[in-house]
C-alpha cells in the first residue's frame, strides 16, 4: 500500500509507463477531464478497463457529471470540486451535466 | 393618410349602422356582440392590474462579478417596496439559490418577505441540485401544485400558468416539460375562452434563443400549439440574465435580467458563464419587471427596469 500511495503523486505519464512495465494490467493511468467554459475539455476519453476518470469543474458555474445510462452520478460540483470513479467494465458511457444538458462527453472503455 | 376606411373605422360603423352588433377587442380577439348582451355586460370581467417578475436571484453566488448576490438582491425588494403603485403580486421565474442549499432557500425567502407581497414560483435548474433531484423546492414552494411543481392560478380574468422545464434534462437536450405536464397544460386550457388573456411563466426560454448554450425547450412547440389558438399569450422567463423579446403571432416572449449578475449575448462569449463588468456597471445589467395588464389592449405592457 506504501508503494501505491507513493505513486498517486507521480504525474500520470510516469505512472503509466510504471504501470506498464511493474505492474502490469492492475493499475490504469487515472485520467482528468476537465470542465472548462461549460464544456468537457474531453468530448471523448478512451480509457483501459479499471481506469479512474476524475472530473473536475473549472468553471464558476456549478456542474453535474451524469451517466445517461445512470451508472454514474456526481452530486453537483460546484467550482473546483471534482468527481470520481472507476471504469470497471468494457463499453461506451455517454454522460453529461443534467443542469446543463447540452454538455455532453464520452467515455470509451476498453 | 388616405381617405379609404380603414377596418377600425368600418367595425366602428358597423357598431351603429343598425347591424345590432359592437366589435370588441378582449384578448387580443376581436367579438361582435349582440346590443342588448353589450348593455347587459355592464362591468368588464377584467380590471387593470400591476405585478412583477423578478428572476435568477442565485442566492449563495458570491464570485465575480457580484461577490454578494443577497445584497443585490435586497436592493431589487428595496425598490418594490419603493414604488408608488403597490402591484397585486411577484412572479419569481427560478434559480431563487446558487446551489439548492436550505440556507439559500432561506434567505430568498426572508429577503422577498420584506416585500410584503404574494410571491409565485417556478424553478430554476439551480433550485433543483439537492440530494432529491428538487424535493427541496418541491417541499417549500409545491403546495398545491401538480407533478414536478406546475400550477396554474387566475387573477382578474387572466389566467397565470407556471411550467417547469428544468426537470427531466436529456443529454445533449435543451429545457423540456415532459409528457406529463403537456398533458396536464392542454387539459388546462381545453374549454378556455380565445379571449381569455394567457400569461406563462417558466425559467428556460420557450422560443430558442441558442441552440448551442441550451438557450431552449426542446418540446415547447407543443406547448405553443396549444396555446395558438389564444388571442393575447404572454410568456416569460429567466435564465439567461438579459431583456429580450419576442412576438410570433398572438405570442409575446421577455426574458428577463438577473438580479445577481448578467450573462453574454447569445453566442458572444465561449460560453454562457457570468459575464464579468467592471463593480461600477453591475447594477445596470440587473434589474426588476414590471408588467401591467389593461383590459382590451390585447397585449400586457412590460417594463423592465435596471436596479442602477
Amino acid at each position: 500500500m506504501a508503494f501505491l500511495n507513493r505513486i498517486r503523486c507521480v504525474p500520470s505519464a510516469a505512472v503509466a509507463a510504471l504501470a506498464a512495465v511493474t505492474l502490469g494490467a492492475a493499475a490504469p493511468a487515472p485520467s482528468v477531464i476537465k470542465i472548462d467554459n461549460f464544456t468537457f475539455n474531453a468530448a471523448e476519453t478512451a480509457v483501459p478497463v479499471g481506469t479512474t476518470v476524475t472530473w473536475v469543474n473549472n468553471d464558476d458555474i456549478p456542474h453535474t457529471v451524469v451517466a445517461v445510462d445512470k451508472s454514474f452520478k456526481s452530486k453537483v460540483l460546484d467550482t473546483d470540486e471534482k468527481f470520481s470513479f472507476t471504469f470497471t467494465k468494457a463499453g461506451t458511457f455517454d454522460y453529461f451535466c443534467s443542469i446543463h444538458p447540452h454538455m455532453t462527453g464520452k467515455v470509451i472503455v476498453k | 393618410m388616405s381617405d379609404a376606411p380603414n377596418r377600425r373605422r368600418v367595425l366602428e360603423c358597423m357598431g351603429w349602422a343598425g347591424t345590432g352588433l359592437v366589435w370588441t377587442m378582449a384578448g387580443g380577439v376581436a367579438n361582435s356582440v349582440t346590443l342588448d348582451a353589450a348593455q347587459a355586460a355592464t362591468k368588464p370581467k377584467t380590471k387593470p392590474f400591476t405585478f412583477l417578475q423578478v428572476s435568477d436571484s442565485h442566492i449563495g453566488f458570491t464570485k465575480d462579478p457580484n461577490p454578494d448576490a443577497r445584497a443585490t438582491f435586497r436592493e431589487a425588494v428595496a425598490k418594490i417596496q419603493a414604488m408608488p403603485v403597490k402591484p397585486d403580486f411577484i412572479i419569481h421565474t427560478g434559480d431563487i439559490t446558487q446551489l439548492s442549499k436550505d440556507q439559500e432557500f432561506d434567505d430568498a425567502d426572508q429577503i422577498l418577505k420584506d416585500a410584503g407581497l404574494t410571491v409565485f414560483h417556478v424553478p430554476g435548474e439551480h433550485d433543483m441540485l439537492d440530494e432529491g433531484n428538487g424535493k427541496a423546492y418541491l417541499d417549500r414552494y409545491g403546495k398545491g401544485s401538480m407533478g414536478d411543481g406546475w400550477y396554474a392560478f387566475d387573477h382578474n380574468g387572466v389566467h397565470f400558468i407556471g411550467l417547469i422545464n428544468v426537470k427531466q434534462l436529456k443529454a445533449g437536450g435543451m429545457g423540456h416539460f415532459g409528457d406529463d405536464q403537456l398533458a396536464w397544460l392542454k387539459k388546462d386550457l381545453a374549454g378556455r375562452s380565445a379571449s381569455t388573456p394567457i400569461v406563462v411563466f417558466t425559467h428556460v426560454p420557450m422560443w430558442t434563443v441558442y441552440e448551442q448554450w441550451g438557450w431552449g425547450t426542446d418540446d415547447a412547440a407543443q406547448a405553443l400549439a396549444m396555446l395558438a389558438r389564444f388571442g393575447s399569450v404572454t410568456v416569460l422567463n429567466g435564465h439567461i440574465h438579459q431583456v429580450l423579446t419576442k412576438t410570433e403571432g398572438h405570442v409575446a416572449f421577455h426574458t428577463a435580467r438577473s438580479t445577481a449578475f448578467p450573462q453574454p449575448a447569445p453566442g458572444s462569449a465561449p460560453s454562457p458563464g457570468p459575464m464579468k463588468v467592471p463593480a461600477g456597471a453591475l447594477r445596470d445589467t440587473l434589474g426588476v419587471r414590471t408588467v401591467t395588464y389593461a383590459p382590451g389592449t390585447g397585449t400586457l405592457a412590460v417594463v423592465d427596469a435596471k436596479l442602477a
